[in-house]
């Protein structure tokens, strides 16, 4: 197990290492830099720009520059959000889409198993139709449309809700809701099939032939099983959930990350693309190294494969 | 942001809003705290780094310089100075800072502070993008562009405490309406020097609790991207007559998410407003919806090195074939006025007396003089917009009279804002989008922009002639005279044509009936230290 952990652990490095070069050059590829403005500056303020953030050497000693930098684990100062540093920004957005982003899975979680195990008990009935069809419609609606449809209803005419903002509890209420609501619908339709699936197995026969109550049956014995799909969705979908979302942030005015990764992608923030790719490359790497563990975890196949 | 998530988001809440809802911009309670939308997160707050309008508006309420504008005309008033004199040449100004002058922290503000900040601004080495606003003074481009070392050679002198002494390089009658802009600002030395080096950028002296200033207000509290909250600086010398107990700037850039939030009562006053949403406010809430002329022009530039816009008659062909009264009436709707010319109409007492026409009949016979009779044989064109809705409407309208008028078909090329920026600069473009915002009120910050090589040009329109007539404006002390010469200039310049005129801009924004003391004017300038709030 150990040997398993570290050497997924060390197969990492190489992987960040391919992301951060491609990266690096990649943006310097696009047209624009981060001191294109509306109003021009003088050359000499140009240059005394690239000289002040060593923009000025050439791109194989920024490069080796960078790495050297990144090793001791700093990202460099921002150029367009001067005023913090692309470390100081993580570390300011990350725990506002981690708490969002948890918030989110708990609505997805409890709304989607929920519904797609009550609608798998009774298959093809108005007990599977009914949530299924709220399912789909779910995964139909984007975000973007049921934000604002949200807010119309909780904030502007039942005065319940703030409209945005990120401050006290009933702050976080809406975002959550309107983040989580596509990942519950996803969770309910991949938690009912796999408990379909599952319901049919033999050891499920051998269980209810025991003389077990439905109840044992369904909690204790298909769960585990018919929860695998849900838990391989997880993965990615943890990364995304956590990550933040440039949509739900920017219309309840959430000050998380991902915002801040695609406005850096639009002003050309070279060091907040790089810290923002490199800080989610690992995140993902991290989610998808858990998934597995919890993969096997949950099946005894993949376990002893190992 | 994408501008199909801002369209999609705009037709989903005008659908709600069909369906029956207004709420207005009332508040509850009336605590003086005035709480305004600001656009975006500030790239930082020390003046001397920053370019954009929502620093400066958080950095007017924090800083004050030797002098300020008047709300309403927009003339220089006495600030931190109480008074100065100006030598008959033009050449010399002598301030006297007021004895009362103090920053946040209680220490008086002296002549050494002002001349301390604008070496710090002037330093090749602290890179300020705005610096060159101060080269205007004997030497300080040389000394900000490192040709000289000491500071001492730079026209400024302290006098004593009290008293200031700037000698220019030549005679700039804008220096004192400039003294508003952040880059003129006085910053605390020993702030600055305590977080680091006077010429390294972003150190820590902005943040809460460091940050001294000599403005109204001091900052309290700074949370990135939420607000930034600052508080009546009772060490300020006009601190009796300051009404507001504090003032929230939210950096929030999504426009309908600002409209929401103005609606249930969360901001007093909006940075901008949906252009879905002009028609529904002036149906249903008058009161609060408010369009102020805007020192701004936006226009269409054209590359004159390339053809076919190297020809005259075809840059005048083009300019001259833009209805742009139907393009503000009927596109634009936002109380914009039409522009025929570059600078906006009573800029500092200059309304430009020249113009480029709305004459579709001369405009096809210059087309055809060029060699192009009814657009035949003309090279395919390209017409460059950065993303946004508004410059797509208006790039389609201008495509359509430009087919109607010449005959010519003329291609649409939406480019990501930095690409744009990049086209620009590198004149890799026909036809361009573009917009001008005033940084002082003087046609100097408009006309400027086309002189030769200067950095805000990007036409590649050169002519010795107006570099000649805008060099002898501003060596001519006599502002009637100076105008005069002015008018000349632009006359000049608009029968070069290297741009069409197409609207000056107007602010739209919302605002609370209970603020109190506001005062629209041409540069958007908000007098912070004059408003109250009062629900009645």
């Amino acid at each position: 197990m150990l040997r398993f952990l570290s050497k997924r652990i060390l197969e990492f490095v190489p992987v960040l290492f391919v992301i951060c070069t491609i990266t690096f050059f990649l943006i310097r590829l696009a047209p624009g830099g981060p001191f294109d403005a509306e109003k021009s500056v003088t050359p000499e303020v140009r240059r005394n720009l690239e000289a002040h953030y060593h923009m000025d050497a050439p791109l194989a000693q920024q490069y080796w520059d960078y790495l050297i930098r990144l090793s001791h684990g700093d990202l460099g100062p921002s150029f367009k959000k001067e005023s913090r540093s692309v470390n100081e920004w993580i570390a300011l957005r990350f725990p506002v889409s981690l708490e969002l982003g948890a918030y989110a899975i708990l609505v997805a979680l409890g709304v989607g198993l929920a519904a797609g195990v009550f609608a798998s008990l009774k298959p093809n009935t108005w007990r599977d139709h009914m949530p299924m069809t709220l399912a789909m419609a779910g995964i139909c609606i984007p975000n973007f449309v049921l934000g604002p449809l949200l807010v119309l209803l909780f904030s502007l005419q039942l005065h319940w809700l703030p409209v945005s903002g990120w401050t006290g509890p009933a702050d976080k209420i809406l975002p959550a809701f309107t983040l989580g609501a596509s990942y519950a619908a996803y969770i309910a339709r991949l938690s009912r099939g796999g408990m379909l699936e599952i319901l049919t197995k033999d050891f499920i026969r051998t269980a209810r032939a025991k003389g077990l109550s439905e109840r044992v049956v369904v909690l204790r014995h298909a769960l585990r099983g018919g929860l695998q799909p849900v838990v391989a969705f997880l993965g990615p979908a943890l990364a995304g959930l956590l990550s933040g979302s440039f949509v739900v942030e920017t219309i309840f005015q959430v000050p998380g990350l991902g915002r801040e990764f695609v406005q850096a992608a639009f002003n050309r923030d070279y060091t907040m693309i790089m810290g923002t790719v490199l800080f989610y490359a690992a995140l993902i790497l991290v989610f998808n190294l858990l998934v597995d563990l919890a993969l096997a975890w949950l099946d005894p196949r993949i376990r002893h494969a190992h | 942001m994408n501008r199909h998530v801002r369209y999609l988001c705009a037709a989903v809440v005008a659908t709600a809003m069909v369906c029956g809802c207004s709420g207005s911009g009332a508040r509850q309670g009336a605590s003086m705290v005035l709480r305004i939308g600001n656009g975006a997160e500030p790239q930082d707050l020390d003046p001397q780094i920053t370019t954009g309008v929502p620093e400066h508006r958080i950095q007017s309420a924090l800083f004050e310089g030797l002098a300020t504008l008047d709300p309403k005309t927009l003339e220089p008033t006495p600030a931190a100075a109480e008074r100065w004199e100006v030598s008959a040449d033009g050449l010399v100004y002598r301030f006297v800072i007021r004895a009362d002058a103090a920053w946040s922290n209680g220490e008086a503000v002296t002549a050494h502070d002002f001349a301390f900040s604008w070496q710090r601004i002037l330093s090749p080495n602290l890179a300020s993008e705005y610096a060159y606003m101060l080269h205007c003074i004997k030497n300080a481009k040389a000394f900000n562009e490192g040709r000289i070392q000491d500071f001492a050679e730079v026209g400024v002198r302290v006098i004593d405490d009290r008293t200031l002494e700037v000698t220019l390089e030549h005679p700039t009658p804008y220096l004192l309406s400039m003294q508003d802009h952040n880059a003129w600002y006085p910053v605390h030395r020993a702030t600055i020097e305590r977080f680091g080096p006077i010429d390294k950028r972003a150190t820590k002296w902005t943040r809460p609790g460091n940050l001294v200033g000599n403005g109204p207000f001091v900052l309290d509290r700074w949370d990135p991207d939420e607000a930034i909250r600052v508080v009546k600086n009772s060490a300020y010398w006009g601190a009796a007559d300051v009404r507001l107990d504090a003032i929230e700037f939210y950096p929030i850039q999504d426009l309908l998410t600002e409209e929401r939030n103005f609606r249930s009562g969360q901001l007093d006053v909006t940075e901008s407003v949906p252009l879905s949403k002009i028609e529904v406010y002036q149906r249903d809430e008058p009161e609060v919806l408010h369009i102020d002329p805007y020192l701004g022009s936006y226009y269409y530039r054209f590359n004159v090195t390339r053809p076919p816009f190297d020809d005259v008659r075809v840059r005048r062909a083009f300019a001259m074939a833009i209805d742009r009264e139907s393009l503000v009436r009927n596109v634009l709707k936002g109380g914009q006025r039409p522009a025929d010319c570059f600078t906006p109409p009573d800029t500092a007492g200059y309304t430009c007396s020249s113009a480029v026409p709305f004459d579709p009949g001369a405009a096809r016979v210059l087309l055809a003089e060029a060699g192009y009779p009814e657009g035949r044989g003309l090279p395919t064109v390209e017409l460059v917009y950065n993303t946004s809705e508004n410059h797509k409407l208006i790039a389609e309208a201008v495509q359509q009279m430009w087919k109607v008028n010449l005959g010519v078909d003329v291609d649409l090329l939406n480019q990501d804002w930095k690409v744009y920026l990049d086209s620009m600069r590198n004149l890799d473009y026909g036809v361009a989008r573009s917009g001008w915002i005033a940084d002082y009120v003087d046609p100097n910050n408009f006309l400027e922009c086309f002189l030769t090589g200067n950095g805000n040009n990007r036409t590649g329109y050169a002519s010795e002639a107006y570099d000649a007539l805008i060099a002898k404006a501003n060596a001519t002390i006599d502002p009637r005279e100076r105008l005069a010469v002015f008018q000349e200039a632009e006359k000049l310049l608009l029968e070069d044509c290297p741009f069409a005129p197409l609207y000056f801009y107007t602010r739209i924004y919302l605002k609370s009936t209970a603020v109190h003391g506001w005062q629209p004017n041409m540069l958007g300038f908000i007098p912070f230290k004059q408003l109250r709030i009062a629900t009645e």
